[in-house]
């Protein structure tokens, strides 16, 4: 197998992020669509690098739910941006890990030489999602599209039922399931044993360390404000565990008393959008530009969620021993991880199949259990249940906020600090990825 | 904390900021101005005695420098080495005034002054050939500064050129200014630092400053100028410039040829990254009340660009309340973000051996500094604060090259003067020599011509962009 570090191939570094502070569904950018925010979100990381008029290498985005129209959703926005309108562009989309795939792709381009600078980035709207006609009106309305004469237009006109006029709007349903993902992560934090109070802890915990953040001003050359809003919009300072513990279980209700996941431990649907800029060393250097971090690898990994016994959320729990054991580390050897706080149930049930002995042997195939990590070191300036989940504008926004946190860091015990990014995305999928501080 | 891009009288819209982005050419005035400008208006304004504000001038880098020929009044070799330079410069120059041939500027050199007598004959020869001055003329004055070291009457001379200059620019009409140039002892007439000076008051540069002075404290950089591209090389940073004046500001310097760091607040981000990218520059997104802000400012300067030149303090604040009524939290704010903010980071600047060798720092004051405004004491003691910052800074500067000036603009038309109720406004803007409003742009090319290395003599300036206004000096 292939190590980045293999010669001939070439670094690729993290020069900086932007993002727009995300918004709740129905708040503050109820009325902004994919292509403004993500729009928005290049050209503040434009302005934060002096790169208006520039052509970049390339750069790569997504959004999750997207209307059909943006089919060059990526595109369009730098056609809107300030940067040169001879940079290219593609959509990319792999659910929740869309951002991790964008950075982990460009960055191979940059490794390879095809390019020497990129930007990957997300975005998402579930205020602005698509709505289609149902299927029955579609059928109807492609056989008008093919129909010659007014006898056979009317007559197809005709099969139009009531039923067929209410619109299909778009759901985080698993469409081999039917269940939505709280419910799936309701079975698997079921099975994994997770308590309500543990699941609290960690939502306080993301609150109050991305509270803690903004009052350091951590995030002033990591975010440019959009619609007047310059925070997360449901970032909750002021939480406890009080509060926390009065929300009642919205998700697994079927488990009776066993149901533990509430609004406040799960995250909630966001609007939002996010960028990193990538580069080669070279690129970076000739421009005077800072370099935060290295992308050393990355892995997607997927369960069968529909007839195995893994929950949806859960292939990050196999992703990662495979990227650790490709570059011959522990989980012993990272100053910082960033799980991706889909539900605080994903991160600990995450936590819990690591260090399952069982699980190790059985299903990692190790000798025991994979490991457990220091808690202080998880998710230290906040995550998706303060932040918010625009699903995918999370990857840039991790990537980007563990390469600031990395460079802060710089050294530890004579090797640069080391950082793991773990998202679990639909349809049992997930990415992982390691950056190392520059 | 609001936007520090916002000042008392400087805070202007989007809407106002990017109409300033035609750079040059004619820009639209108030309602008011255009109508008396032309057809019907003006000649009701005309019978009705009502005042009749002229279309100014403005600066735009291919115009011309002044519109008309310029006569030199003086016989001594001063007057002799400023012709020189304006020939240089490619004007069509006069020693005499031809009677009904238009002019485009009169400077009188003064340089030699003695006694009050010898005033009399140039004065009388600027009367002569102001009906010849055209629209948008100028009027500008080179003379020596007053010390107490001066004999009586050479003093009184000297200081005789300050009421006429300020009498002369009341008295002049059609967008026509009349400013002085007063030269510290030992300088030259013809020397760099006097000869930026006049070009600044000759061209439209200096459209919306009237009846005032300014200082050349050192001869001046030598090095050839590049008047078209002035700050080519330069890196600037100005600080609240997501809106209003410091938007403008960074557009100006942009134009003739900065590299420039637009600062902000996180929370005007936004408007910030538009108005970097606009003119190809970075946003820094910073509270300048941050102790680290200075250092920060110059480590994003440095390790960009390798250099930093400018420093435009314009960040500022107001939270208007009578002294009577007024509140701590409304005090300490006006004065930690309009002038603590400022003082500490010349601080950091200062250390700095890079920007201390040749920096320029230029604060935006005002004229409710000089003047006091009714329910701004503590904006009025931050804008005061800051002249008094300028003028001692200024020494320590100077030792390494760097100078340190600042202006203050009257009324300026922006967002936040729009809002005042149209009579209290169209008062206001009325109470100058020019009967208008400035631009956010002539309070930015002001600071432009601080920041060129030609200015490298003019220094502990504070310089009125008002149309002399009628409050203060």
């Amino acid at each position: 197998m292939t190590t980045p570090t293999t010669p001939g191939i070439r670094k690729a570094v993290i020069v900086g992020g932007n993002r727009i502070p995300f918004a709740r569904t129905g708040g503050a950018y109820a009325h902004s669509s994919n292509q403004d925010m993500l729009t928005a979100a290049l050209d503040g990381l434009v302005a934060r690098f002096g790169l208006a008029g520039e052509q970049i290498g390339e750069v790569a985005a997504g959004a999750v739910l997207k209307h059909s129209r943006d089919f060059n959703l990526t595109r369009e926005a730098v056609l809107g941006s300030a940067l040169a309108a001879t940079t290219p562009a593609y959509d990319l989309q792999q659910a929740c890990a869309t951002g991790m795939e964008a950075v982990i792709g460009l960055s191979n381009k940059i490794k390879l030489g095809q390019i020497d600078s990129a930007i990957a980035g997300g975005v998402d709207s579930a205020s602005d999602a698509p709505i289609a006609v149902s299927e029955g009106l579609r059928a109807i309305l492609l056989d008008l599209n093919r129909a010659k004469t007014t006898g056979q237009k009317l007559k197809t006109l005709s099969r139009i039922r009531p039923k067929d006029l209410s619109p299909d709007a778009p759901s985080t349903g698993e469409p081999r399931t039917g269940l939505s993902m709280g419910e799936h992560q309701a079975l698997t934090t079921a099975q994994w044993k997770i308590s309500r109070e543990a699941q609290d802890e960690l939502a306080l915990a993301s609150h109050k360390n991305l509270a803690a953040a903004y009052d350091r001003n951590f995030f002033d050359d990591l975010l440019t404000p959009f619609r007047g809003l310059s925070r997360d919009s449901n970032l909750r300072a002021d939480s406890s565990m009080e509060k926390l513990a009065k929300l009642k279980p919205v998700f697994g209700k079927s488990l009776g008393d066993a149901a533990t996941m509430t609004a406040g431990n799960s995250t909630p649907l966001t609007d939002g959008a996010s960028t990193v800029l990538l580069a080669s060393e070279e690129w970076a250097a000739a421009r005077e530009l800072p370099i935060l971090a290295d992308v050393v690898d990355g892995e997607a990994g997927a369960v069968d969620f529909v007839h195995g016994k893994d929950g949806l959320l859960m292939a990050p729990a196999f992703a990662v021993p495979r990227l650790l054991a490709r570059n011959g580390l522990t989980l012993a050897d990272f100053d910082y991880f960033e799980i991706h706080e889909a539900f605080a149930g994903t991160v600990l049930s995450t936590l819990a199949a690591w260090e399952d002995e069982e699980f190790g042997i059985t299903r990692l195939g190790l000798d025991g259990a994979f490991g457990s990590i220091d808690r202080s070191k998880l998710n230290v300036n906040g995550s998706s249940l303060a932040a918010g989940h625009p699903f995918a504008a999370t990857g840039g926004r991790l990537i980007a906020t563990l390469a600031k946190m990395l460079h802060e860091r710089g050294q530890v015990d004579g090797r640069p600090a080391r950082g793991l990014i773990s998202v679990c995305a639909a349809g049992g999928q997930g990415v992982v990825a390691i950056l190392e501080a520059r | 904390m609001t936007s520090q891009s916002t000042t008392s009288h400087n805070k202007s819209s989007n809407n106002s900021a990017s109409s300033n982005r035609a750079a040059g050419g004619r820009e639209k005035a108030d309602k008011y101005t255009e109508f008396v400008s032309a057809g019907i208006g003006r000649d009701l304004a005309k019978r009705l005695g009502l005042p009749q504000p002229a279309i100014l001038r403005r600066y735009s880098p291919h115009a011309p420098l002044v519109e008309g020929p310029i006569v030199v009044l003086g016989h001594g070799a001063g007057a002799d080495a400023v012709a020189k330079v304006l020939l240089d410069w490619h004007q069509d120059v006069r020693r005499h005034a031809t009677p009904k041939e238009k002019l485009g500027a009169i400077v009188v050199v003064l340089d030699d002054l003695t006694n009050p007598g010898g005033l009399s004959e140039p004065m009388l020869a600027i009367g002569a050939a102001l009906r010849d001055l055209n629209k948008n003329g100028r009027v500008v004055s080179i003379s020596r500064e007053v010390s107490v070291e001066d004999a009586p009457e050479v003093a009184a001379a000297r200081n005789a050129v300050d009421g006429i200059v300020r009498s002369l620019a009341k008295e002049l009409r059609a967008g026509a200014t009349a400013n002085g140039i007063v030269l510290q002892n030992g300088i030259p007439a013809g020397s760099p630092s006097a000869m930026a000076a006049l070009r600044f008051f000759l061209s439209g540069r200096s459209a919306f400053v009237d009846g005032q002075f300014l200082t050349a404290a050192s001869e001046g950089s030598r090095q050839a100028p590049h008047w078209d591209k002035p700050l080519e090389a330069n890196v600037a940073v100005v600080t609240g410039a997501a809106r209003g004046i410091g938007a403008a500001i960074a557009r100006t310097l942009a134009r003739d040829g900065a590299t420039v760091v637009a600062v902000d607040i996180p929370a005007a981000g936004d408007h910030l990254a538009a108005v970097a990218n606009e003119i190809h520059g970075t946003a820094l997104q910073l509270d300048i009340t941050d102790p680290e802000a200075g250092n920060r400012i110059l480590e994003h300067a440095m390790s960009r660009f390798g250099r930093l030149d400018i420093v435009v303090h314009n960040a500022g604040i107001t939270r208007d309340k009578l002294l009577a009524n007024m509140d701590a939290a409304r005090w300490d704010s006006v004065v930690a973000v309009n002038l603590e903010a400022q003082l500490r980071m010349n601080k950091a600047l200062l250390a700095n051996e890079s920007f201390a060798s040749n920096g320029r720092i230029i604060s935006v004051s005002s004229t409710s500094g000089i003047a006091g405004n009714r329910g701004q004491s503590n904006y009025a003691a931050s804008k005061a604060g800051i002249i008094g910052m300028v003028r001692s800074t200024a020494p320590l500067m100077a030792a390494s090259g760097g100078t340190v000036n600042a202006v203050a603009p009257g009324f300026i038309e922006t967002d936040m003067t729009a809002k005042i109720p149209f009579a209290t406004r169209e008062v206001a803007r009325r109470l100058n020599s020019l009967q208008q409003g400035g631009k956010p742009r002539d309070v930015a090319e002001t600071i432009a011509f601080f920041a060129q290395p030609q200015a490298a003599g003019v220094t502990a300036n504070i310089l009125r962009v008002c149309g002399q206004n009628l409050v203060g000096q």
